[in-house]
Formats: C-alpha cells, sequence, structure tokens
C-alpha cells in the first residue's frame, strides 16, 4: 500500500540435513515494506522454485503470531528486532534499503537442525508428556463454577499459559536453556487451584526431563524475558525456583 | 452402492443423545486395549479424541504433520467458546443455544446432532477448566462470559484473546499426559496422504514422513479424521498456512461421501490484500464492529485520503440497508455488501477494501475508553499495516475463514465407509450453512471429548471389525500408488511454480465461488478449473527429492487435492439454486438484495459421491424440522 | 539422601547452590569491609582490630574454613554451570543480538569471577599469609598497618587490587539481583527495588575496597 520497495542482501543459512555443515549464502532481492519477512522469504522461494533451485526451508504455519511454528533468529535477535512479536509478525518497513540481514536458524544442543532454518524443538513436547498437565480424566468433573479462582489468580495464570512454544527462549539464552518455557507451564498450573494436588510432582518431573534433554540451566540473564514473542515473565522462573525448591523439601516421593 | 442412513435415534430430541448412549453396545475396560485407533490431526478435536479415547484405554496413534500436537490452527481462534450454563441468569437454557445454532445455520444442520451439541456445551467448560484452562474470571471468583453475534444472551466463555490457544494448549496437555502414560503414542511431522479400504471397511491410513521422505503404513481397528476445513482452496484465507483438504480428500477418493462443499464462510473483519506478495489474510475480531462504523465513498474511483473525504460524501451503506443492525449485521451480510461497493469501483481507495472508522466512537466515548476495549487489536493493526488506527480509519475487507462442508457423518460422527469417522471442522454436521461466532471450538470439543468416545465404542463392540497387517496386499498396494504419485509431482519438472497456480486457483474461486455466485460464473468456474488442473499436471515444477525434508512437494500435493476439491464446490454451488447462510446465489435473491432460501427442495444435505474425476453422484440427505420453525431471517 | 544429591546437581539446584555461596561471600565481604575500614584510623585502631581477631584465632579458623569451602562450592559449581551451558550451544550465533536483549554484567560472570578468583589467590598469599604465618608480625604490635601499607604502596599491586575490585563490583551487581531470583523471591513490587538495591550495594563494595589502595598509594603521608 505504501513507499517504494526496498534492496536487501540476505544472508541465509543452508543446511541440507542434520549431519552436514551449513553455511551462509547471500540472496539479493527486492521486496515491498508492506510485505511480511515470511512473505519476503516466501517470494524468494518462489523465485528459486521456477529457477529449479532448492527452496529455503523454514517452518510457519498461522503467520498470526500464536502457533508458534516460525522462529527465525534476524541479526542475532530471535523473531527479530521488534520485541513482543513473532517472525511472522515482522514487516519489512522495519528495514532500510539496502540492509544487509542475518537469517540463522535457533541454535541449540536440544533443537537440532534438521534442514536449514528448521530445527527439531521435539523436547518441548517429551517435557510437557512428563509432566505439563493436571490429570484429569474426560467427564466426571466438577461444575466448572464449583472452584473458585480470584480475578487476578486466573489471570497471572493466564499470564503464563499464553506461552507459544516457540523456543525463542531457548535461543535467545546464551545457555540454551528451557527455563521460561518449562515455568511458565509450571506457573499456569501451580497457581491454579486445580493444578495444586499434583504441583511437586509436576515441577519434579519436568525439570528433570528438561535437564536430560540438554538443555543449559538458567543464569539470570533474563534474555529469554527480552525476546519472547509474549512477554512471558521471569517471574514465572522464580516461583518454578520455589516450587522445586519446595518440592524437594516437602514432596514425600523419594523418586520422581 | 452408498446408501444414507443418518442413524438420528428415536425419541423427543432432549432424550435421544441420553437413549442412544443407554442403547449403544460397550466394551469392558480390560478389552479395550486389544483396540488401535488413529487419529489424523491434533486440533481441538483430534486431541481431545486422542486424549479420551486413551483414558479409557484404546490404544491410539496419533498424527500431525505439524512438529508438535500443539500447532493446529484451532490455536488461532480469538473470541470464544460457546456454552449453554446460563450463569447470567438471562434466560440461556441448551434449547435456546439448539435454536440460534439452528436458524444461524439457515436450516441446513441436521437438527439432532446441533441439539446434542448444546447439550454436551455444558460439560465441555467443566471439562476445560479441570484441566487448567485459566478462563476469564469475575472478582467474585465465577467464570466470566461475553456475549457474541447471532445471540441474544450471554454464553461465551472467553481466555482473553486467545481462547482458541488455551483450550488447544488444554486438549495437548491432556494429550501430553497421554503420551507420557504410553497410550498414544504420537507421530509427529506425518502428513496422511492415503485412507487404506478393505471390504469397504477403513483399515488405516498411509502417510508421508515429512523429515526422510518415507512413505509409511499405519493399521488399526477404526480410523479418526479430525484434519479441519478447506478455505485455503482460496489461497487467500484465514486459515494456517499448511491447513489443506488432503487428509478429507484421499478418502472422498476412496468413497467417503462429501457433503455441502459450497458452505464456507466469508468473515467480513480481515485485513485487506496489501499486494502480490500477500500469503494469508488476518483476522480482527468482529467486537470491532461494536464501536467503528463501516463506509465507503460515494464517489467511483475516489482516491482521496480518507481523511479528505467529507461527511457528506461518504455513505455508511450498513447503516443504511440494514437501519436496526447496522455495523452490526450477521458476518454474510456484512461481507457481501462490502463485495457490492467494491464491485460499484467504490472500494476504499479503490483497493479491495472499505473502512473502518473510529472517529465517531473516540469523540463520543473518549479515546482512552477506546483503547481500553480494542487497545490490542488496534496495536495489531498497526503491526501489520503501519498505520494508526486512532488517526486513520481502519481499511477491512472480507476473507474466507469456515468451511462448514466436509465429509458425510451420521449421528455417530462415522462416514458412509464403516470405520472412518470425521471430527470437528472436517465434517459437515453442525453448522448448516452458515456458522456463528463462538461455535468452532465448542463442536471440535463436543465431538472429541464427549461424542467420539462412546459412539467408537458401539462401532468396536458390534461390527468387531478386524485389524489387519500392514503387509496386507492392500496396504503394500496404496504405499505403491503413493509413492508413484509422490515421484510424478517432481517428475513432471515444468515452468510454473505451486504457489503461482495456486494463486491462479484461488482468483478463480474467490471471483466465481467467493460471496456471491451466479449460474455462469459457476459453469466458467468449472471449465476455468479443469483446464487449470491439466496445466497443474503438465506444468508444475517441484525442485528436490523426495526422500528429505521438501516443503514444495507437501504444497504441490496439498494443491492437487484443492484443484479437484474446487471443481466439486462449484458443482455443489450450482446444484443448490437457492440462497442460505454463507452460500448466496445471486439468481435467488429478495428484491431488497437478502438471500432467498428455497425450502421446499433444498432442505437437504448434498452427499457426493466421486465416480470418476469431474464426474459426481449426489445423494440427499433430507433434512427434517421438527422442533425448530423453518423461518426467514431478517436484520432489517 | 540420593534425593538431596539430585535436587543439587539439577539445574536449579545448581543454581541454589550458586545463591546460597554467592549470598554467604556477600555477608562475608560486608564484615571484610567494616573491619578494613579500622586502616582509616591509623595503625593503632587497625592493629587493635587484628589483635582482637587474634584473640577468638579458633572461633576465627572455624569460620575460616567454612568460608574457605563455601568458595570451593561456589567456583567449582560456577565453572561446571559455565562449562555445561556451553556444551549446550555447541555451534554458536554467527551475529549476536546478546548485547540487545542482556545486560554485560549478567553474561560475564565467569570472567569476571575468573579474575576475582586470581586476586582472592594473590590477596590470600599476601595479606592473609603475612598476617598469620609470617610470625613476624606477632612479634611487632603494628606491623600488620605496616604490611598493607607496603604493600598498597606497590604501583602494579595496588592497580591490580583497584581493577580486580572493580570486577567484583560487577560481579555482585548480577550476582546480587540473581540469587533472590534463584531463590525464588521476585515479586512485581519488590523486585525493582532489589535490583537498585542490588547495584547500589555493588558499588559501595567496589568503592570502599578499591578506596584502600588508591589511599595508601596516593594520599597516604606516610611516604
Amino acid at each position: 500500500m505504501s513507499g517504494k520497495h526496498l534492496n536487501l542482501k540476505l544472508k541465509i543459512w543452508r543446511q541440507s540435513g542434520p549431519q552436514t555443515a551449513g553455511s551462509f549464502v547471500d540472496y539479493q532481492i527486492e521486496v515491498s515494506p508492506d510485505d511480511s519477512f515470511l512473505e519476503m522469504l516466501d517470494e524468494l522461494n518462489n523465485k528459486l522454485e521456477s529457477e529449479g533451485k532448492e527452496p529455503i526451508a523454514f517452518e510457519s504455519d498461522c503467520r498470526e503470531g500464536i502457533c508458534g511454528t516460525c522462529g527465525l533468529v534476524i541479526n542475532g535477535q530471535p523473531h527479530g528486532p521488534i520485541p513482543k512479536i513473532a517472525t511472522c509478525q515482522l514487516h519489512m518497513r522495519n528495514f532500510n534499503n539496502g540492509d544487509t540481514i542475518w537469517i540463522e536458524p535457533f541454535r541449540a544442543k536440544a533443537f537440532p537442525v534438521l534442514k536449514d532454518l528448521i530445527v527439531d524443538r521435539s523436547g518441548f513436547d517429551e517435557i510437557m508428556n512428563a509432566g505439563g498437565f493436571i490429570s484429569v480424566n474426560t467427564g466426571g468433573v466438577p461444575d466448572a463454577n464449583d472452584i473458585l479462582i480470584p480475578k487476578e489468580v486466573a489471570s497471572e495464570s493466564m499470564d503464563a499459559a499464553a506461552c507459544i512454544g516457540c523456543g525463542a527462549c531457548v535461543a535467545a539464552c546464551k545457555n540454551a536453556s528451557a527455563m521460561l518455557f518449562v515455568s511458565a507451564k509450571v506457573s499456569q498450573f501451580a497457581l491454579l487451584p486445580q493444578g495444586k494436588p499434583e504441583r511437586f510432582r509436576r515441577v519434579e518431573k519436568m525439570v528433570k526431563v528438561m535437564d536430560d534433554l540438554g538443555f543449559g540451566s538458567c543464569t539470570n540473564t533474563y534474555a529469554c524475558e527480552a525476546e519472547c514473542p509474549k512477554g512471558i515473565s521471569i517471574r514465572n522462573i522464580a516461583r518454578m525456583n520455589r516450587e522445586y525448591f519446595l518440592a524437594k523439601v516437602k514432596s514425600k516421593e523419594l523418586e520422581v | 452402492m452408498v446408501k444414507l442412513d443418518s442413524k438420528i435415534p428415536e425419541g423427543h430430541i432432549s432424550e435421544k443423545w441420553t437413549n442412544h448412549k443407554f442403547n449403544m453396545k460397550l466394551i469392558n475396560p480390560a478389552n479395550k486395549r486389544k483396540y488401535d485407533v488413529i487419529v489424523v490431526g491434533t486440533g481441538l478435536a483430534g486431541a481431545s479424541a486422542a486424549a479420551s479415547l486413551a483414558e479409557l484405554g484404546y490404544n491410539v496413534k496419533a498424527f500431525t504433520f505439524h512438529d508438535s500436537a500443539r500447532r493446529a490452527h484451532s490455536i488461532s481462534a480469538q473470541g470464544g467458546i460457546n456454552a449453554a450454563k446460563n450463569y447470567q441468569n438471562d434466560g440461556d437454557s441448551i434449547y435456546r443455544l439448539f435454536y440460534d445454532t439452528v436458524k444461524g445455520g439457515d436450516f441446513r444442520a441436521r437438527e439432532a446432532n446441533v441439539y446434542r451439541l448444546a447439550e454436551v456445551s455444558n460439560n465441555i467448560i467443566d471439562q476445560c477448566v479441570a484441566q487448567g484452562v485459566p478462563f476469564a474470571r469475575e472478582y467474585g471468583g465465577l467464570l466470566d462470559n461475553r456475549s457474541f453475534g447471532g445471540a441474544q444472551v450471554s454464553r461465551t466463555f472467553y481466555a482473553r484473546g486467545q481462547t482458541g490457544q488455551q483450550l488447544l494448549l488444554g486438549a495437548y496437555s491432556a494429550l501430553s499426559r497421554q503420551v507420557g502414560l504410553g497410550k498414544v503414542k504420537m507421530y509427529s511431522r506425518r502428513e496422511m496422504l492415503e485412507l487404506v479400504v478393505v471390504d469397504g471397511i477403513a483399515r488405516g491410513i498411509v502417510c508421508r514422513n515429512l523429515v526422510n521422505g518415507e512413505i509409511e503404513k499405519y493399521s488399526a481397528h477404526a480410523v479418526i479424521l479430525a484434519t479441519g476445513g478447506y478455505s485455503n482452496v482460496f489461497f487467500l484465507s484465514t486459515n494456517a498456512m499448511n491447513c489443506n483438504t488432503t487428509a478429507i480428500w484421499r478418502a472422498h477418493k476412496k468413497g467417503a461421501l462429501f457433503a455441502n462443499p459450497c458452505f464456507t464462510q466469508i468473515h467480513p473483519t480481515c485485513l485487506p490484500v496489501h499486494g502480490e506478495g500477500q500469503s494469508k489474510l488476518t483476522l480482527m475480531s468482529e467486537s470491532l464492529r461494536n464501536d467503528g462504523r463501516i463506509w465507503v465513498s460515494k464517489k467511483k474511483g475516489d482516491l482521496r485520503e480518507p481523511n479528505e473525504i467529507p461527511e457528506e460524501e461518504r455513505d455508511y451503506y450498513l447503516e443504511r440497508k440494514y437501519p436496526s443492525f447496522g455495523n452490526l449485521s450477521p458476518r454474510d451480510i456484512s461481507s457481501r455488501s462490502a463485495k457490492e461497493v467494491f464491485d460499484e469501483g467504490r472500494g476504499a481507495k479503490g483497493q479491495e477494501a472499505v473502512y473502518l472508522d473510529f472517529e465517531d466512537a473516540i469523540k463520543r466515548l473518549g479515546r482512552k475508553a477506546i483503547e481500553e476495549k480494542y487497545g490490542n487489536l488496534f496495536e495489531i493493526y498497526e503491526t501489520i499495516t503501519g498505520e494508526n488506527p486512532y488517526n486513520v480509519p481502519m481499511k477491512i475487507y472480507p476473507a474466507p475463514h469456515y468451511t462448514m462442508g466436509g465429509l458425510w457423518v451420521d449421528y455417530n460422527l462415522m462416514s458412509n465407509i464403516p470405520g472412518l469417522f470425521v471430527l470437528g471442522e472436517a465434517n459437515f454436521s453442525d453448522h448448516g450453512a452458515n456458522r456463528l461466532g463462538a461455535s468452532a471450538l465448542m463442536q471440535g470439543l463436543a465431538d472429541g471429548y464427549f461424542v467420539i468416545p462412546y459412539t467408537i465404542g458401539n462401532y468396536l463392540a458390534a461390527d468387531k471389525p478386524e485389524k489387519l497387517s500392514v503387509d496386507h496386499t492392500e496396504f503394500e498396494n496404496v504405499k505403491k500408488q503413493t509413492e508413484d504419485l509422490t515421484r510424478k509431482f517432481i517428475s513432471i519438472n515444468g515452468k510454473q511454480t505451486v504457489d503461482d497456480i495456486h494463486k491462479r486457483l484461488g482468483r478463480i474461486m474467490w471471483n466465481k465461488v467467493g460471496m456471491s455466485r451466479n449460474e455462469n460464473g459457476l459453469k466458467e468456474a468449472i471449465n476455468e478449473i479443469r483446464e487449470l488442473r491439466e496445466e497443474f499436471w503438465k506444468d508444475v515444477k517441484v525442485p528436490g527429492d523426495d526422500k528429505d525434508i521438501n516443503q514444495t512437494l507437501e504444497r504441490a500435493g496439498r494443491l492437487a487435492d484443492y484443484l479437484e476439491l474446487a471443481e466439486l464446490m462449484a458443482v455443489d454451488a450450482l446444484n443448490r439454486n437457492e440462497s442460505c447462510g454463507g452460500h448466496f446465489r445471486e439468481e435467488y435473491q429478495t428484491e431488497e438484495g437478502e438471500a432467498l432460501r428455497n425450502d421446499e427442495e433444498y432442505t437437504y444435505v448434498a452427499a457426493w459421491e466421486m465416480e470418476e474425476l469431474g464426474k459426481w453422484k449426489l445423494h440427499k440427505e433430507d433434512l427434517q424440522f421438527e422442533y425448530v420453525k423453518l423461518s426467514t431471517r431478517s436484520y432489517k | 539422601m540420593g534425593w538431596l544429591s539430585e535436587a543439587l546437581g539439577s539445574s536449579i539446584g545448581k543454581k541454589f547452590v550458586m545463591a546460597f555461596t554467592g549470598i554467604g561471600l556477600i555477608l562475608f565481604l560486608i564484615f571484610h569491609l567494616v573491619g578494613n575500614l579500622t586502616l582509616y584510623g591509623g595503625p593503632e585502631a587497625f592493629n587493635g582490630y587484628v589483635h582482637t581477631l587474634d584473640i577468638v584465632k579458633p572461633i576465627i579458623r572455624v569460620i575460616e574454613v567454612g568460608l574457605g569451602l563455601v568458595f570451593i562450592f561456589h567456583i567449582y559449581n560456577g565453572i561446571k554451570l559455565w562449562w555445561e551451558n556451553k556444551k549446550a550451544r555447541p555451534n554458536d550465533y554467527k551475529i549476536s543480538g546478546k548485547s540487545k536483549n542482556s545486560t554485560l554484567f549478567s553474561r560475564t560472570m565467569i570472567q569476571t569471577g575468573s579474575i576475582v578468583f586470581i586476586f582472592l589467590v594473590l590477596h590470600l598469599a599476601t595479606f592473609w599469609w603475612l598476617f598469620n604465618f609470617s610470625g613476624e608480625p606477632h612479634e611487632k604490635g603494628d606491623a600488620y598497618y605496616a604490611i598493607v601499607v607496603e604493600w598498597f604502596q606497590i604501583e602494579w599491586y595496588a592497580i591490580f587490587y583497584v581493577i580486580a575490585v572493580i570486577l567484583l563490583g560487577f560481579h555482585l551487581n548480577h550476582g546480587f539481583q540473581s540469587a533472590f531470583q534463584t531463590f525464588g523471591w521476585n515479586h512485581k513490587k519488590y523486585f525493582q527495588f532489589i535490583q537498585k538495591f542490588g547495584t547500589a550495594f555493588a558499588v559501595i563494595m567496589a568503592l570502599g575496597f578499591a578506596s584502600f589502595p588508591i589511599y595508601f598509594l596516593f594520599f597516604y603521608g606516610g611516604n
């Protein structure tokens, strides 16, 4: 709708598979400032395809910042330079004509690159499988209004539950720690009365799997919070620490 | 020979489901583990079904093409979920929710299914709360409700503007628990490419492993498809990039009937297309229409900035045409009106867009009040468009959003192929010709949590299907065919990219099978789709290898199916000589331009059987309205 | 007690050890600085302070052993964390965006900590060893003060001392509030205050300790 086209130089990480070494490849592109960042890559891919070249593999789905599928490191920052948005919500008007843009995949031992800019984040699912739930079966639950939850508690729980599981926290952390992701889920349930019965078991199990998967540990640099597209607070990490100490001290289960 | 039997239970509508549950055969708890069930799709319907079935003891194999079950497009739903709790004491009831949904669907849905949906809606809310879904609360700690289009009661439960996300994550967490317990085996990054049918019974599926390209075979006692809708046939829609029709379409080609394919919902408040590079459309919450006024210039081809157009030269066309509902007219009507003014050459600055203006509301309520109500939405708008809606009117335009049509299912949610069940948006069952806001989430979860766990047990107990080995010749055949097809896409080696062809298909569909349709246009569309399909098979270009991550190959397969489905949509739209809900035929309207239903001839579900590509046989399921009186919707 | 070692060996447990020992060391620093302030009271005040400590030597020895253990745990755990965290990202980014999302202090704990450790060794080898085991000061009552003066007037030593305590300030600036976060004491209302207090504390510690070499190098009249 507006403005002149931008001429950009892209340096994009290409890697044909998990076992192969990757490298940066240069591309030149002219793009409308109204395009989103991923639309720019679509256009580049369409051009590559029409030339019979293999397009750049990258993931995205909803393109509304909620599904958590997309995630690129743009000039060193997960989801790019604008705070509190996902890569799909980044628009080209935030760049200047002549800019060079470096595009890298999320990098972490626990997130191996599958191809180009696609990484394997299934570790998050494994953590969830260990304890990211409230153990209730379908049916046989009390009426929804039988459980009173103060508005501010529901709201705080919702703040944590807003996590989209994109992995930007891991990508941003210098230690590739998954504490923000895990703590958001632990917090959501620890805050609610429904989640209290198994709060100790939950945090112990989730932390154990998180550690086993090779994520680093938190050193409180708060880079995760700064890059989180949903602004998930590091207070959740504090809460998880607290939950974990309490669990270790008070829980009667010797092993989880 | 296909025979449609809706299997609606006997009795008064309020007792049908209860009676049916009692009459269904059960499987003893210890025996459930002897049954394998495949669930394709992990959105609201798929995840809730997989989790619930595993809790009962079945062995579930769940499939998603995403990297994780949490990514399904249910996650994007914003507004909320309906339930007949009547917590607000405003006269809501199961019967009223049932009534509103049947009426909202313009009397083209099955009464018994809709009633059951309304009946279990309350259990859904209880279930979600127990799972830890942080719904909005009042200060007293009770659940909060809001009102939504098409209803005069406050029955919508919500979690900020992210209700779909929270409900999906709730179902995903239940699913995760079962994966952890080993009752569900999760197959992510797998795309279902074929249904395996032996002796007329669904036996399993064939998938492509999207990481290494292997074609894999899976067998089970029953197959559940919960793979969502097909709005992406339009290329530009509010659906996620990867939403596709492949699973249900290939099942259709194996004999499953496709019902009401032309019923698509076009949502009126989406952001307009910005240019050729546009990849998808973004929905802006309908709540904006509570305070925003919709207008365009009275003059054709007016290229002035909106702020330069004086008041007397503006046409507030919804307020003019529908004085009592005005800017809050229903989705289909608002969408069509926007198209009309654009077709007259009066789109905002000549573009496919109309203005949604908050100037008056800001004057009346103050900027602060508007900020409190819509601040979040205004921010999203500014992020995407770079324009500040406090100063410049928003530009909006309708976009394809939801497909009411889908595979035909009976009351048990089983298709005409025994052993093949279809849930959620992928089936046709509950919304008729138009879906009300906050009802999609309700249907997905109703199907998954509270319907399929009962009905699948009845099928397994009564029909006693046998599980075949994946070494069975039919599995081998289907695998081989799938491999051949996959390689064929790559071997064509033409000149056009998948997206370029998809965009052309999208334009045909948008112009001729979109918001309003007519006989000539539909006939043209059918020819154009056929030509384009031929072009695709001759001239598409898919680089890369089939034994690797190959996203172009994935998209090519999906487009191939859209190119076939598109034709059936046009065929269905051409067959239905009436206007109802999301289906508007220009020939069938009142003098005032309102939709004109033909209840005499079209009170039926059009279920299509594919005889060969380009040739479908129509099966009619007549709809009986015993409890809701057929009437004309009026919003004047 | 398998559960305890498992708990302390977990990622959160290791952080807990860091925070717990860190708080212990912070307490030590406070006592140390306050004690050292007697240097400004002249030889008698300072020597008197050291003599007082001499009287309760057995208790001091126990504390010293405890303190030593705290130091060792803090350092051992810190290095272990650093090494494991490095392994969690085997291939680093080509372009670093770290300066845009985190503070320099938080990212350089291992570097500032290492330099402070080198300083600690030197510091023990000079003051602590001489005070305790050289035998000499005990014979001449005012020798403690003299030793301090002597060392602080060595330029390289004084400069290194100043640099080291400034880096100690960097270390504390992050470490102080970090310990609270690790213990889970992060509340919307109070955490900003804790962060500011931590910074003020770090500045006071750095300035306080740096003041001694600066004073004796430039302003001490005894030259």
